[in-house]
């Protein structure tokens, strides 16, 4: 059973039962498997129409032809044991969800980072699923934003909310950029989706603040299979920014998440930030989440631009390539990123820029940061279209390695079919040298600052691309992540 | 304020200093003189306190204190600094960034406060005119890009910044040309000072014309075979170390042939 994977939650779950605060926890449970009937059910439960329950039993169908055809992929550079689709549950009612009612039910290691991060006690204790007061929390603050938002058109809500408050959206852009089909997690997220956020930018207007998933209650354990869709019209801009800081643990180890972006008309412009630090397992590599994401910005306008910037500095294996498809003529993709393999994590990340309009341009940056065991690649595929005339594509992969038992490697392809394009790639790799540690040391640097200091000098170009508030957090929470990589 | 006695240590698998005994009075110059792999470098690491140097026996005392017990940091903290003799690059850290970074670490563990950005600009500043440095390479990368004399001024910029208690210059005159010897030389003497005591690492004599020290030792096979005053220099460039060599086989100073 997925939930034995992570005992200190059965134990919380357990103490819970002496407490005898769950209920009626028979009534909205399923079993594990997956079936057409459990994909019913779970579009009968959020009160889905048709069509989107159409959507959902497709994608099952082609699922399981995956499966049996073997299509499940493998050409990562990534080991893990097969996965059993059967053995998890695809549906998990709000009410189950465990909640503790204090602090002091949590793991102090857990408290002791939520600190050094500088997350305040509310955020904490929403992060944990506690009852947060009154006083300030983020339903009202979440209220005021929305206020705001909706004054200028803009809808910024959860998916299942979006399905119902304007189902004509959905329907048009839901699997226009990631199609059901696309790649075998893809594939499962579309039948079993949870939920996710939804967010909308009427013409011309400019977002006025970002959005951001910590203001977006969303109901504990369906972060497994979100989907989430930025839908931006002509002459939009907005800046989203997803992910936590803070690590979260969840007894669901597959997360195959969604996220498509489109930006519809001439002079568009989506910015997605995602910062992510899902629980890496142990020391060993045990209990640690599989992060298999589909991320996918279709570039539709002319001098429309999607930037994608991530630091992933959790899970036990990441799989995520954010993409841009670059259609309308003049559109710009931008790719920043920093990958953090610690202990036993592995990651296989990277991006795709496709080139189909003409006078395009794609940028990559790409920096990974090995240490203790862990095993990084990169794979970027940067693809010209016959009909892309001077696209212009500048890719930049680094790898850092910390001490000598951790691995990086880099894969780029490039399909270059229009002669008049200009492709530039470079790469570096890199050790954090003893000498440079003792120069530091010597100097009177603690070793731990030194590292920091260095990380995050390599990881500059990437961290200025997050918008303020993610940058301070994100530049903690390498620091934290590399506690220990030089044994 | 430094006291070594009977330092042995060893590196890379060998026993590289067998027996050293060194005293250094505050505001004293000494140079440590002698052939290639006597173990002049060891010696600076030790003091310095690089990993990869294990002291197998002896003691060494800073200021009252146990200096082997502390570690690369708390030695910095306490005022000893390091001009390396091969500067490492730290690409993606400013020289400015982490010279500050470096001052203030060690003003928060004597007790002090921090500087901000505008004191630290107006020391740096003044120090700069002391090794003749360039503005511009205080935004660039940690001697990244910088030619061999570049980097040799740059640690004795950090050495005009940090101002240690005890420095040691690990061969600062390799690799340099006259002119950027001169210029280097100039910014050590200008930080002589009656609470400042140096220890000068070299091959040549050259430099001891620029840095004139007040005691010169020879190291040779991990010992020191020969201490004596500036003339000793000019007498080991005379005849070579050669002569050391074979004086050393006779007799150490001290010790009952």
């Amino acid at each position: 059973m997925a939930e034995s994977e992570n005992p200190e939650l059965q134990r919380l779950a357990d103490r819970e039962y002496a407490y005898g605060f769950v209920t009626d926890i028979e009534a909205d449970s399923i079993p594990p498997g997956l079936s057409e009937d459990v994909v019913r059910l779970i579009s009968a439960k959020k009160n889905e129409p048709e069509w989107l329950l159409d959507f959902r039993l497709k994608a099952l169908k082609r699922f399981f032809e995956m499966l049996a055809n073997g299509e499940e992929p493998t050409w990562a550079k990534l080991e893990f044991p097969p996965i059993d689709y059967q053995d998890m549950i695809y549906y998990s009612s709000p009410k189950r969800s465990k909640t503790i009612t204090s602090l002091d039910e949590v793991d102090p290691e857990l408290l002791d980072t939520y600190e050094k991060l500088g997350i305040t006690l509310n955020e904490q204790k929403r992060l944990q699923g506690i009852a947060v007061d009154a006083v300030f929390d983020s339903v009202s603050v979440a209220t005021t934003y929305k206020e705001e938002l909706e004054r200028q058109g803009i809808i910024f809500c959860a998916f299942s909310e979006a399905v119902e408050r304007c189902p004509d959206i959905v329907r048009e852009y839901l699997g226009s950029v990631v199609p059901y089909s696309d790649n075998l997690y893809a594939t499962l997220n579309s039948a079993v989706f949870s939920d996710g956020s939804f967010a909308y930018i009427p013409k011309g207007v400019r977002c006025p603040m970002e959005l951001s998933t910590y203001f977006r209650i969303n109901a504990a354990n369906t972060g497994q299979f979100e989907r989430t869709l930025v839908v931006a019209e002509e002459g939009a801009y907005v800046s989203y920014l997803e992910g936590c800081t803070a690590p979260q643990r969840d007894e669901h180890q597959l997360h195959a998440a969604v996220v498509e972006l489109v930006a519809v008309g001439d002079d568009t412009e989506i910015k997605y930030s995602t910062v992510q630090n899902w629980y890496p397992g142990d020391k060993d590599g045990k209990g640690g989440i599989y992060n298999f994401v589909t991320k996918r910005g279709a570039c539709r306008g002319r001098r429309s631009k999607i930037s994608w910037t991530q630091v992933e500095t959790g899970s036990a294996i990441t799989w995520k390539y954010p993409s841009c498809l670059l259609i309308g003529d003049e559109s710009v993709g931008e790719f920043y990123s920093v990958a953090m393999t610690n202990n036993r994590q592995q990651a296989d990340t990277g991006t795709k820029m496709i080139h189909i309009g003409q006078d395009t341009k794609s940028t990559i940056v790409s920096k990974g940061i090995s240490a203790g065991h862990g095993e990084q690649s990169y794979r970027g595929l940067v693809r010209i279209g016959p009909k892309a005339h001077r696209a212009r594509n500048y890719s930049q992969c680094d790898s850092l390695l910390l001490g000598d038992r951790c691995g990086a490697h880099t894969f780029p392809y490039l399909e270059v079919k229009n002669s008049s394009a200009t492709v530039e790639h470079e790469a570096t790799t890199s050790k954090i040298g003893d000498d440079q540690l003792f120069y530091c040391r010597q100097r009177g640097i603690s070793e731990e600052d030194a590292i920091s200091m260095i990380v995050n000098g390599f990881c500059k170009e990437v961290l200025r691309e997050l918008p303020m508030e993610f940058a301070v957090e994100a530049q903690n929470l390498l620091g934290i992540s590399l506690e220990g990589a030089v044994g | 304020m430094l006291k070594i006695e009977d330092l042995h240590a060893r590196a890379g698998g060998a026993d590289i200093l067998k027996g050293i005994d060194l005293t250094v009075r505050p505001g004293e110059v000494h140079a440590i003189m002698g052939p290639n792999g006597s173990g002049k470098s060891t010696v600076a690491n030790v003091l310095a306190g690089r990993p990869s140097v294990e002291v197998t026996s002896g003691s060494v005392e800073f200021e009252g204190r146990d200096l082997l017990a502390l570690s690369p940091e708390e030695r910095a903290h306490a005022g000893i600094f390091l001009a390396f003799q091969y500067p490492v690059e730290i690409p993606g850290i400013a020289n400015n960034y982490f010279l500050k970074a470096a001052l203030n670490a060690q003003r928060t563990a004597r007790g002090e406060d921090e500087l901000d950005a505008f004191d630290f600009l107006e020391i740096i500043r003044e120090k700069m005119k002391l090794v003749e440095m360039d503005e511009k390479f205080m935004s660039r990368s940690v001697n990244e890009g910088f030619s061999g004399g570049e980097k040799k001024r740059n640690e004795i910029l950090q050495m005009a910044v940090l101002e240690p208690k005890l420095a040691i210059l690990d061969e600062t005159d390799s690799g340099l040309d006259i002119d950027a010897l001169r210029t280097v030389a100039s910014g050590v003497n200008a930080l002589r000072s009656p609470d400042r005591s140096m220890i000068v690492i070299t091959h040549y004599q050259r430099l001891l014309d620029y840095i004139v020290p007040d005691f010169v030792h020879v190291l040779a096979h991990g010992s020191i075979v020969r201490s004596g005053g500036k003339d000793l220099a000019l007498e080991l460039e005379e005849k070579g170390y050669g002569w050391i060599e074979s004086e050393s086989t006779v007799a150490k100073p001290g010790v009952p042939a």
